[in-house]
């Protein structure tokens, strides 16, 4: 019924993986009407992310180490009663009132859960059978179909994060010719669609998700001349507390390593592609050495024939939706901005939890216990049974969280990108993807007209202020803009992106009023 | 070892379907994106930069960076990535920012 | 001259700080401009960067407004193209008959006091704004409005100022002498020394005044603006409903809001305006966007199927009468003020600058500066 939003749910979670997943479980599990939006069609988040049925996929697992525990996780989430909002892209969470959150999605926006026949948008659980669309007259303009695009605002007395992360991107000359794929981006297409980009797939950037797609991309086919890792390794053996803490992530290395040996594929660190090479899509890429500080080292550069590359620099927690809300952030030893979160994964907003990547990256399995955490935390509030939180349950949850949340911090800061990469740039590299803002603009904005942050550099130059609102570019302008400075730094702020996703004028035109306003 | 990631998973998909690409036809299989249909013919780009007038294609392949932006059935900058490919589907290459037939 | 001393220090690398910057640089005078955040970090940064004398009634603020029009006319040949200057004009629309008379008679009093106003009637609208909805009842064309980018605008300004720019540092104090004169301001880096400061902090403008010992009754205002995905030319004009002068001249602390709808040489359309009392919140107000969005197209129904990218809000330093004060504190000898410029702080900055520097050199003032006498509040305190 348009403009009357859905009963409340107890709880929302916004993301699907294994973070949401267990989060809602667990809510669920413990008398929580819960409702996990997602914006995918299938449950699994990015790292589960896996063919759509119509492909007919036998063996998911062959592109998943941990498959069947996903497995068991989806069964467990299918039968808590917990609603699957499939196709929801949240652009907002906005503050109700005092007990009530409004979680603000798109309904059917570039998206296959709604009219795709896959039936997979079906809303099951309580309790009452999801939010309302407020567009009833079905008016099409250009560019905005009513019946395909419709607003929803879900009602929740709480909300748990589960966002996820995404990739992490440093410019380099040549970076955006077509072929160039992110190294997550490569993996999620191959995951869902069972493609790959090229047939000679060169994997660069930083970070152990390299290893996993090289991997992946041999296994399916792709011949993977090299991997080249700009960090040194190094930096595990100063940390080796928390190596030795962490079996499990020992043993994931390894299984890697042994897949790189088995396709013969070498990893060569302290290397950087530092150029691309084609007129209209990639033909090779030349790959240099680098020092401590990730500088390229002159005279190192080696050409090799590709028709892709993928590369990536780790993972930048998705936090804008909390951000929004005045969540605080803390910066990470690779210098991302992650929610701060308490014991309990509540974040510096009482109501409001987090959990998985959010937090900071650490993997699925920091993610399914930081969502189970939070789910047994949320329903000791709401239902006023704080006795819930101080089971042996939640000691070993917490103590499994910290240890893994360690080993996690210790990695990322092995992978931290190092100061030199900015002198790979050219002038006329295009750093901002989306508004096509050179390398030479950005210098020239700091240089010439006083920008010290990244925010006045996209006043000055528009840099992050194209479609993807800074995703791509943001980590790479922030250093540009603090590379001119002595004197005058502004502090690095967390990412602040109202509207998560573009909205239609039209459906923003639709929306109920808003209670509160006469 | 396998050889394509179809082999790797023993995909037994659904009938494959056409879709076209400025005209040319594009087999597809049920389930696939449209980016996933286009690379799997080879295809990297398919819109064009409104500066520059660069090609583009998928690079985040997840609907972050909107790289991928098309014209799908006539309607600009949808997410080739996220948007499922259908039976009949004429995905266009995007000049700039698709919407030249508004400008007065 | 040492490093830390100059004639003058202006507080806040916002547009208008830029422009008293300009212009007291150009009389001769050496400046500091020092700023706690970054170079239009304020609401320079949030503003659409409107340069209009169609929303200004007859009185002072249509005076100043008419002068930085030509100011900026001029300030467009002297700067680089970067600032994206566009003299495009203002369209104001009428939704009825009713209100294109009431329109007709407001445009007839700015004309008198020196407007260029074009009447356009309801069955010519669509060759002006061909995207216009049907079945308004008529506009008013303002030749004189025009746009900048204002970040750029205020960046090129304070560039070819020629002033020292220390960003990221607060003025924490301002060092007075015996008699109670200005003899600088220390900042979080240390002290700066100058016989004037001139307060340009925007919004902030009334903190900076308390420091002095002063007194400026500035509240913020707050504004969202709606930004969409890259568009061609579909908007040619200003374009905005009469009752947003209405809105403007409001005290209320209620939200209002009126579309007013531009594009940009970028490509996005900007969509404003609201406004709402309600201190320093930054937090998303859907209330808000549904209503713009619902004015916008209303006004532009093509706009329903165009994507809004992002939002943002500001905060217009809002004085109880509704015009800057500008010139000296009325206790602080020394101490200029040039704030409170409210909605219109792009538009008015350079006649702001240029009467700020006629007072710091002594000379005569460009227009009486009268009704924006800083010392005005004071008598009601």
């Amino acid at each position: 019924m348009p403009g009357s939003p859905s009963e409340p749910y107890d709880l929302v979670v916004i993301g699907a993986g294994p973070a949401g997943l267990a989060g809602a479980v667990t809510a669920a599990r413990l008398g929580l009407s819960v409702a996990v939006v997602d914006a995918a069609a299938q449950t699994g988040g990015q790292y589960f992310r896996h063919p759509a049925p119509g492909l007919g996929a036998a063996r998911p697992q062959a592109l998943h180490h941990d498959w069947p525990a996903f497995a068991e996780l989806r069964g467990r989430f299918e039968a808590s009663g917990a609603a699957h909002l499939a196709g929801h892209h949240v652009w907002a969470v906005t503050r109700q009132d005092e007990e009530m959150w409004s979680v603000h999605a798109l309904v059917g926006e570039d998206s296959g859960a709604v009219g795709s026949g896959t039936g997979s948008a079906e809303v099951s659980g309580s309790p009452s059978g999801g939010g309302t669309g407020s567009d009833g007259e079905g008016r099409t303009h250009e560019g905005f179909s009513a019946e395909r695009e419709r607003p929803v605002r879900l009602q929740a007395r709480a909300v748990l994060f589960a966002t996820g992360a995404g990739e992490r991107h440093l410019p380099f000359p040549g970076w955006t010719l077509p072929g160039v794929v992110g190294a997550g981006g490569a993996q999620a297409m191959l995951k869902s669609g069972l493609v790959l980009p090229g047939q000679r797939v060169v994997v660069a950037g930083s970070g152990p998700l390299l290893l996993a797609v090289a991997s992946s991309l041999a296994a399916a086919g792709a011949h993977v001349p090299e991997v080249a890792e700009a960090s040194g390794y190094l930096g595990y053996a100063r940390r080796p507390r928390a190596l030795a803490a962490n079996p499990h992530k020992l043993l994931e290395a390894a299984v890697h390593g042994t897949a790189l040996l088995r396709h013969r594929i070498p990893l060569r660190t302290r290397s950087a592609v530092t150029a691309v090479h084609g007129t209209d899509r990639v033909e090779a890429v030349t790959v240099s050495r680098l020092d401590r500080d990730w500088r390229a080292l002159p005279g190192t550069g080696r050409r090799i024939a590709c028709d892709a590359l993928a590369v990536g620099h780790g993972l930048a927690p998705q936090t804008e939706l909390a951000t929004g809300l005045g969540c605080a952030t803390r910066r990470t030893p690779d210098g991302t901005h992650a929610l701060v979160l308490d014991g309990l994964q509540e974040t510096s907003v009482p109501g409001l939890w987090a959990a998985g990547e959010t937090g900071g990256t650490g993997g699925w399995q920091l993610a399914r216990t930081e969502g189970e955490l939070a789910g047994i935390a949320v329903a000791a509030r709401l239902r006023a049974l704080p006795a819930l939180t101080r089971s042996r349950r939640v000691r070993d949850l917490a103590r499994r969280r910290d240890r893994m949340r360690a080993f996690a911090e210790a990695m990322v800061a092995a992978h931290a990108p190092g100061p030199g990469w900015t002198a790979w740039l050219d002038d006329d590299t295009d750093v901002c993807r989306c508004e096509e803002v050179t390398a030479g603009s950005i210098r020239d904005a700091v240089t010439a007209l006083g920008a010290r942050d990244a925010r006045t550099v996209k006043l000055l130059t528009r840099a992050g202020m194209g479609w993807c609102q800074g995703r791509m570019c943001g980590a790479a302008v922030a250093c540009l803009a603090a590379s001119g400075t002595a004197q005058g730094t502004v502090p690095p702020s967390a990412d602040r992106r109202p509207l998560a996703v573009p909205v239609p004028l039209g459906a923003l035109a639709a929306l109920p009023e808003e209670p509160g306003h006469a | 070892m396998a050889r394509t990631p179809a082999d790797l998973v023993r995909a037994e998909p659904d009938p494959p379907f056409e879709i076209t690409f400025d005209g040319r036809t594009v087999t597809a299989l049920p389930g696939q994106s449209v980016a996933a249909a286009l690379w799997a013919a080879g295809i990297l780009a398919w819109r064009t930069t409104r500066h520059g007038g660069r090609p583009r294609g998928a690079f985040c392949g997840i609907g972050q960076c909107y790289d991928c932006l098309a014209t799908v059935n006539g309607e600009p900058n949808r997410r080739a990535c996220l948007v499922p490919a259908r039976p009949g589907d004429a995905i266009t290459t995007q000049e700039g920012h698709g919407h030249a037939g508004l400008a007065v | 001259m040492s490093n830390s001393s100059s004639d003058v220090i202006v507080v806040g690398a916002g547009v208008v700080g830029a422009a008293c910057a300009y212009y007291a640089a150009r009389t001769g005078l050496s400046v500091t401009v020092v700023d706690r955040g970054p170079v239009a970090g304020g609401t320079t940064g949030a503003g659409e960067g409107n340069l209009l004398v169609s929303d200004k009634e007859p009185g002072p603020e249509l005076e100043l407004a008419l002068l930085s029009t030509r100011l900026w006319h001029e300030l467009a040949r002297e700067l680089p193209a970067g600032i994206e200057y566009e003299a495009k004009g203002g369209l104001v629309v009428a939704s009825d008959a009713h209100a294109m008379a009431a329109l007709r008679k407001f445009a007839a009093a700015q004309a008198e006091a020196g407007v260029t106003t074009e009447e356009i009637p309801a069955d010519r609208l669509h060759e002006a704004e061909p995207h216009l909805a049907p079945g308004l009842g008529g506009g008013f064309r303002y030749p004189q409005d025009a746009q900048v980018q204002p970040a750029l605008a205020a960046a090129h300004l304070l560039r070819a100022s020629g002033a020292r720019v220390r960003t990221g540092e607060e003025v924490a104090a301002v060092l007075t002498g015996a008699n109670g004169e200005v003899r600088g301001v220390r900042t979080t880096a240390g002290e700066l020394h100058a016989p004037f400061v001139v307060n340009a902090a925007g919004t902030w403008g009334g903190e900076v005044a308390r420091l002095a010992g002063g007194r400026l009754p500035v509240l913020p205002r707050r504004g969202f603006v709606l930004v969409t995905e890259p568009l061609p030319r579909v908007v040619r004009h200003k374009v905005y409903a009469a009752d947003y002068v209405a809105d403007v001249a409001s005290g209320s602390a209620a939200l209002q809001t009126s579309a007013v709808v531009e594009g940009t040489p970028a490509g996005p359309v900007l969509i404003g305006a609201s406004r709402e009392r309600v201190g320093f919140d930054r937090t998303l107000s859907v209330e808000v966007l549904r209503r713009l969005a619902a004015q916008a197209t209303a006004l532009f129904p093509v706009l329903a199927g165009v994507r809004a990218m992002r939002t943002y809000a500001g905060f217009r330093p809002y004085l109880p009468d509704h015009l800057p004060a500008i010139g000296p504190d009325p206790r602080v000898p020394g101490l200029l003020h040039a704030c409170g410029h409210e909605g219109a702080g792009i538009g008015l900055a350079p006649a702001t600058g240029l009467a700020v520097a006629r007072q710091l050199t002594g000379g005569e003032p460009p227009l009486d500066l009268g009704p924006f006498h800083p010392g005005r509040f004071a008598a009601a305190a």
